[in-house]
C-alpha cells in the first residue's frame, strides 16, 4: 500500500504545530489598558481542555497530511474548530482571577493561526465537495447557529471582546441597525433606479457609453473622498432647500454616506442589467417578436427573466461592497460598525476594533454566500450539465 | 524514415491506440484517416511525444524518439494544427521564426529563412512579416502556420487536420500548395484527417484507423481495389470507388494510340477529369497532348470504363 | 488626433498639478466654503508632498502584491501546484468579502500605527484582484495556442515566459488596475492610523469642521484615482488591441 502525502496537509501541519506549540494561545492583561502577557496553550487552558484541543488538532493534522476523503477532512476540521472555540472560552474562566472585573483575556496569535490552519482545511474540503446551493446555505446557518448558541450560553462572556460588547450593548445594536439600513437602503434605492436605467441604456446605445463612463469614474473615486465631496452640496441643500433639513438631509451624517453608497451601487446594477440584456439570445428575441409579443411583453416575459441571474450578480457585488464601505461612513458621522473600528483604532483597543470588524466581516460573508446560492439557483442548468 | 513499433496508449481503462505498427518511408506523404475517436490524432502526437505512449517504440531514422529531451525532439519535427495555433501576440515574422530562435540561429539566417518561406507561400515578406495574425485571412493564417512548422527545415512534418478550418475552394488550393512544397523540401509528411477526399488527393499511402487500430495501411489504389474490411469500404464510399480510382491516376497512364475529334486534354490531368469531359461533351474519345503540347494519342470512354472497373 | 475625453483628462491633470504646486491660486474658489478666519487651503503640510507619499505607499504595496500574486498564480497553475488550485480560488472569493477597512484596522494592533499597517493592509488586500486575474488569465489560454507552443519544442519555462505570461498580460494588468484603485482608497483611510497620505487633509477638515479641506482633499484623491485608472486602462487596451481582442 502506497503512502501518499497531501501537500496542503503538510502546510496545515506546519501552521498547526507552530500555532499549538510555539505561539501564545491567549493574552492576559490585568486591566483594559496595560500590555498583555502571553500564555501558552498549556498555561491558558485547564488540563482537560488542553488534552481535548491538542488531541483534536493532532487528529485533524493526521487526517490532513494523509490523502483522506473530503468528508472526513471537513468533519475533523470542524470538530477541532468547535473545540478551539469552546476552549478559548474556558481559557477566559481559567485565567481570570475570581472576583476580578478588570482582567482581560483575549485570543492570541497561536489561537488565530490554529483557526486559520483549520479553516484552510475546511475550505479546501468544502470546495472539493462542491455542495449544492441549498447545502451551502444550510451549512452557513449551522455555523451561525453554533456561534449564536455559544454566545447566548455565556461560554465566551469572560473574553475581552464580549466584555467590550457588554459595556456597549445598546450602542452596538443601534449601530448595527444603522449599518444594515445604510447598506440595504442604498442597495434598494440603487436597484429601483439602476434597473430601469440599465434597460434604458440597453435600448439607447448613445446613452449607454456616456452613463457607464460616468458611473465607472464615480466607482473609481475612493469612498472617503466621495463622502467628503458630497458634504458640500448636501450641506448647501440642507440650508437652502426648504424642508430638506427636516427629512434628515445634512452636510455630515447619514445623508452623504447614503448618497455615496447609492452612487457606488449604481454602476454594478446598471452595467449588469445592460450585460444581462445584451446576453439574451437573438433567437429568443426574434421568436418573441415572431409570435407577436409587444416590446413590453417581450421585456417582462423574455428579456428580464433571462437577464435576471446577471442582474442578481450585480446586486451581490453591490451588497458585499456596501457592507464594507458602510464602515467608512463612521468617519463622517454616518454611524455603523465603523464607529467601533475607528474608536478602537483611536484608543489602540484591538477588542473594540474587532467588535466593529468581526460583525462586518460576518455580515459580508453571509450576504456573499446567500446571494451566490440565489444566483446559482436562478441560473438555468446550462453550466451544471457540463460539470456532471 | 519513421518506424512505429507496437505502439499502445491507454488512459486508465480505455485504450485509445492499440498495438499499432507502421513504417513510413522518407519523402512521402502518409495520411492517417479515421472517424473521430479512432485514435488517429493520439497516434500522430506520439511521434513528437506530445503524448507519451504506454508501450512500444517510435524510431526516427533508426533513433528512438525518447533518446533526447521532448522539447529538443519537437524542435526537429514540424507540427501544424487545425486553426493554425499562431501566437496572437507575435508578428507573422516572429511566429515563423519561433523554432529557429529556440535553436539559436543568428539573426541574418532567421531573416533569410522567414523571407524565403513567406515568398514560397505567396505572401509578400515586406507586407505580411510585420502584421499580427488577427490581421490575416483564414487561408493566410493557415499558410503561416505551415511556414512556421517548416522554418527549421525539419525532415518530418506532422499535420493534424491542417485544412479543417478552411472553406472548400481555399482548401483545394492549400492542398496543392502543400504537395508542391513537399516536393520542394523533400519533407516526410504525416497528416491526420477525417476527409477521405483529402486523403486520396494527398497521400502516397493511407493508414485507416478504427477503434485505436490500423485496419489497413496501403497505397490509395490498393485500398480502392482491395479494401481490407467493411469499415474501410464504407469510409471510401462504395458509390465513389470508380471515380476515386480514376482520380488518382493521370491521363498519361490511359493513353491509347489513335486520334480523336475536338478539344484536347492534357496528359497531366486526372482520368476522372477526362471522364467528366467525355460525359459532358458526349464524345467517345478525346485527343491527348503531352507536356510539350504535341498530340500523343487519345483517351476513350471505353478505355476509362474498363480502368474504373473493380476486380472481378 | 486628440479626442475630447483625452483633452478633458489632460486638462484635469494640468489643473491637478497646478493645484498641488500653487494651491494659493485656487484660494478664491475655496474661500466661500469656510468661515471668516479659517484657512481655505490646507496649511498643515505640503499637498504635493502628501500626494507623493500617498502615491509612494500605493506603488510599494502594489509592486510587492504584483510580484507575490503573480508568483503564487504561476505556482498553482503548474502541474506541481495543481493541488492548491481549487483552494486558492475559494480563498480569493472569501478574501474579497473582507472589507479593506477591516484589514487595515486589524493590522494596527499587530503592526502599530503609521506607514507599516497601511502598507501591510494595502499589500494583503491588493494581492486578491491580481491573483484572481492572473489565475483567470493563465487558466483560460486558448488550447490550440498552448498545443502549438508545446509542438514547436518550447520548454515549460519558455512557454511560460514567451507565451503564457504575454497572452495573460492584459487580464493581469486589469487585476493590477483594480488593485491600484482599491489601494488608493484604502491608503486614504490609512491616515486614520497615522500614515501620511492625502486622507490627512480630509480628516483634518472633518475634525476642524473645515469644508474647504474636505473638498480639496476629496477632489485631489478623486482626480488622482480616476486619472491613474484611465491611464492603466489605456495601457491595457493598447496591449490587447495588438492581439486582436
Amino acid at each position: 500500500m502506497q503512502f501518499r502525502v497531501d501537500k496542503l496537509g503538510v502546510i496545515i501541519a506546519a501552521l498547526a504545530a507552530y500555532g499549538a506549540l510555539l505561539a501564545p494561545f491567549a493574552t492576559f492583561r490585568a486591566n483594559r489598558i496595560v500590555a498583555g502577557e502571553a500564555r501558552s496553550i498549556g498555561e491558558a487552558l485547564p488540563s482537560a481542555w488542553t488534552v481535548v484541543v491538542l488531541l483534536l488538532v493532532t487528529a485533524t493534522v493526521v487526517v490532513a497530511v494523509l490523502k483522506t476523503p473530503s468528508r472526513l477532512r471537513l468533519g475533523t476540521a470542524f470538530a477541532a474548530i468547535a473545540a478551539l472555540a469552546l476552549g478559548i472560552g474556558a481559557a477566559a474562566g481559567h485565567l481570570t482571577p475570581p472576583e476580578n472585573a478588570y482582567a482581560r483575556v483575549s485570543p492570541a496569535s497561536g489561537f488565530w493561526i490554529l483557526l486559520f490552519a483549520l479553516g484552510l482545511l475546511a475550505a479546501d474540503a468544502l470546495t472539493r465537495l462542491r455542495p449544492s446551493p441549498l447545502v451551502r446555505v444550510l451549512f452557513l446557518s449551522a455555523v451561525l447557529g453554533f456561534i449564536a448558541a455559544v454566545l447566548t450560553s455565556g461560554t465566551w462572556d469572560g473574553l475581552s471582546l464580549l466584555k467590550e460588547y457588554a459595556s456597549r450593548a445598546d450602542t452596538f445594536w443601534a449601530e448595527a441597525g444603522k449599518h444594515v439600513t445604510l447598506a440595504l437602503g442604498s442597495l434598494a434605492a440603487a436597484t429601483i433606479v439602476g434597473i430601469p436605467l440599465g434597460i434604458l441604456c440597453h435600448r439607447v446605445a448613445r446613452l449607454r457609453d456616456g452613463l457607464l463612463g460616468v458611473l465607472n469614474a464615480i466607482q473609481t473615486i475612493p469612498s472617503i473622498a466621495l463622502f467628503g465631496i458630497l458634504i458640500a452640496p448636501l450641506g448647501w441643500i440642507a440650508v437652502h432647500v426648504p424642508g430638506a433639513a427636516a427629512i434628515g438631509i445634512r452636510g455630515i451624517g447619514t445623508a452623504p454616506a447614503f448618497v455615496a453608497l447609492f452612487l457606488y451601487s449604481l454602476l454594478p446594477v446598471v452595467a449588469n442589467t445592460v450585460v444581462g440584456l445584451a446576453g439574451v439570445p437573438r433567437e429568443a428575441n426574434d421568436a418573441a417578436r415572431g409570435i407577436g409579443m409587444t416590446d413590453f411583453q417581450r421585456l417582462v416575459g423574455i428579456e428580464f427573466p433571462l437577464a435576471f441571474p446577471v442582474i442578481l450578480t450585480g446586486i451581490r457585488i453591490v451588497l458585499v461592497q456596501n457592507i464594507g464601505l458602510a464602515t467608512i461612513a463612521a468617519l463622517i458621522g454616518g454611524g455603523g460598525f465603523g464607529v467601533f473600528v475607528f474608536q478602537g483604532v483611536g484608543q489602540t483597543a484591538m477588542d473594540l476594533v474587532l467588535l466593529g470588524a468581526v460583525p462586518t466581516v460576518l455580515l459580508a460573508f453571509t450576504a456573499a454566500i446567500v446571494l451566490d446560492a440565489l444566483i446559482e439557483t436562478a441560473t438555468p442548468n446550462r453550466n451544471r450539465v457540463q460539470s456532471a | 524514415m519513421i518506424e512505429i513499433e507496437g505502439i499502445t496508449k491507454r488512459y486508465g481503462e480505455t485504450t485509445v491506440v492499440r498495438d499499432v505498427s507502421l513504417t513510413i518511408a522518407p519523402r512521402t506523404v502518409t495520411v492517417i484517416v479515421g472517424t473521430s475517436g479512432s485514435g488517429k490524432t493520439t497516434l500522430l502526437r506520439m511521434i513528437n511525444r506530445l503524448v507519451e505512449p504506454t508501450s512500444g517504440t517510435i524510431k526516427l531514422d533508426g533513433e528512438d524518439n525518447r533518446s533526447l529531451p521532448d522539447y529538443e525532439l519537437r524542435r526537429r519535427i514540424g507540427y501544424a494544427i487545425q486553426g493554425h495555433g499562431l501566437f496572437p501576440h507575435r508578428t507573422v515574422a516572429q511566429n515563423i521564426a519561433t523554432v529557429p530562435t529556440l535553436l539559436g540561429w543568428d539573426g541574418a539566417r532567421i531573416e533569410a529563412k522567414v523571407t524565403e518561406l513567406l515568398t514560397l507561400f505567396q505572401l509578400d515578406p515586406v507586407a505580411f512579416g510585420p502584421r499580427y495574425p488577427h490581421e490575416l485571412s483564414g487561408g493566410q493564417q493557415q499558410r503561416v502556420g505551415v511556414a512556421r512548422a517548416l522554418a527549421a527545415e525539419p525532415k518530418v512534418l506532422l499535420m493534424d487536420e491542417p485544412f479543417g478550418a478552411l472553406d472548400p475552394i481555399i482548401r483545394a488550393k492549400a492542398q496543392d500548395d502543400l504537395l508542391a512544397i513537399q516536393k520542394h523540401f523533400e519533407t516526410t509528411i504525416v497528416l491526420v484527417t477525417h476527409d477521405m477526399e483529402e486523403a486520396f488527393h494527398l497521400a502516397d499511402r493511407i493508414a485507416v484507423m478504427d477503434k485505436g487500430e490500423v485496419v489497413q495501411y496501403a497505397t490509395p489504389a490498393e485500398m480502392l481495389v482491395k479494401p481490407a474490411t467493411a469499415f474501410v469500404e464504407s469510409l471510401i464510399g462504395a458509390g465513389e470507388r470508380p471515380f476515386r480510382l480514376l482520380a488518382i491516376e493521370t491521363v498519361a497512364d490511359a493513353v491509347e494510340p489513335g486520334a480523336a475529334e475536338g478539344e484536347a486534354i492534357a496528359s497531366a490531368a486526372t482520368q476522372r477529369e477526362a471522364l467528366s469531359t467525355l460525359l459532358w461533351t458526349g464524345r467517345k474519345a478525346l485527343p491527348v497532348i503531352g507536356p510539350d503540347g504535341a498530340l500523343i494519342g487519345k483517351v476513350s470512354l471505353d478505355g476509362l470504363v474498363q480502368r474504373a472497373a473493380g476486380p472481378t | 488626433m486628440l479626442r475630447l475625453p483625452t483633452l478633458f483628462r489632460l486638462f484635469a491633470f494640468a489643473v491637478l498639478v497646478a493645484f498641488l504646486i500653487q494651491p494659493q491660486w485656487f484660494e478664491p474658489l475655496l474661500r466661500p466654503l469656510v468661515q471668516e478666519n479659517a484657512p481655505a487651503i490646507y496649511n498643515q503640510g505640503s499637498l504635493l508632498q502628501l500626494t507623493l507619499l500617498h502615491l509612494r505607499t500605493v506603488a510599494i504595496a502594489t509592486a510587492c502584491a504584483t510580484v507575490v500574486a503573480l508568483a503564487l498564480a504561476i505556482l498553482v497553475t503548474r502541474r506541481s501546484g495543481a493541488e492548491f488550485l481549487p483552494l486558492s480560488r475559494s480563498l480569493v472569493n472569501i478574501g474579497q468579502t473582507f472589507p479593506p477597512v477591516a484589514v487595515l484596522a486589524l493590522a494596527v494592533p499587530i503592526f502599530g500605527f503609521g506607514e507599516k499597517p497601511t502598507l501591510i493592509a494595502l499589500f494583503l488586500y491588493g494581492l486578491l484582484p491580481i491573483f484572481e486575474n492572473a489565475l483567470t488569465g493563465l487558466t483560460t489560454l486558448p488550447p490550440s495556442i498552448m498545443e502549438a507552443a508545446r509542438g514547436t519544442g518550447m520548454t515549460g519555462r519558455q512557454r511560460l515566459m514567451k507565451i503564457e505570461l504575454p497572452l495573460a498580460m492584459p487580464v493581469i494588468l486589469a487585476g493590477i488596475r483594480l488593485s491600484v484603485v482599491i489601494s488608493l482608497a484604502t491608503a486614504t483611510i490609512g491616515s486614520t492610523v497615522a500614515a501620511r497620505t492625502l486622507g490627512e487633509v480630509i480628516i483634518a477638515g472633518l475634525q476642524s469642521n473645515n469644508l474647504a479641506f474636505v473638498v480639496q482633499g476629496g477632489l485631489i484623491v478623486a482626480v488622482l484615482a480616476v486619472l491613474i485608472h484611465d491611464a492603466l486602462q489605456a495601457a491595457e487596451r493598447s496591449l490587447g488591441s495588438r492581439m486582436g481582442r
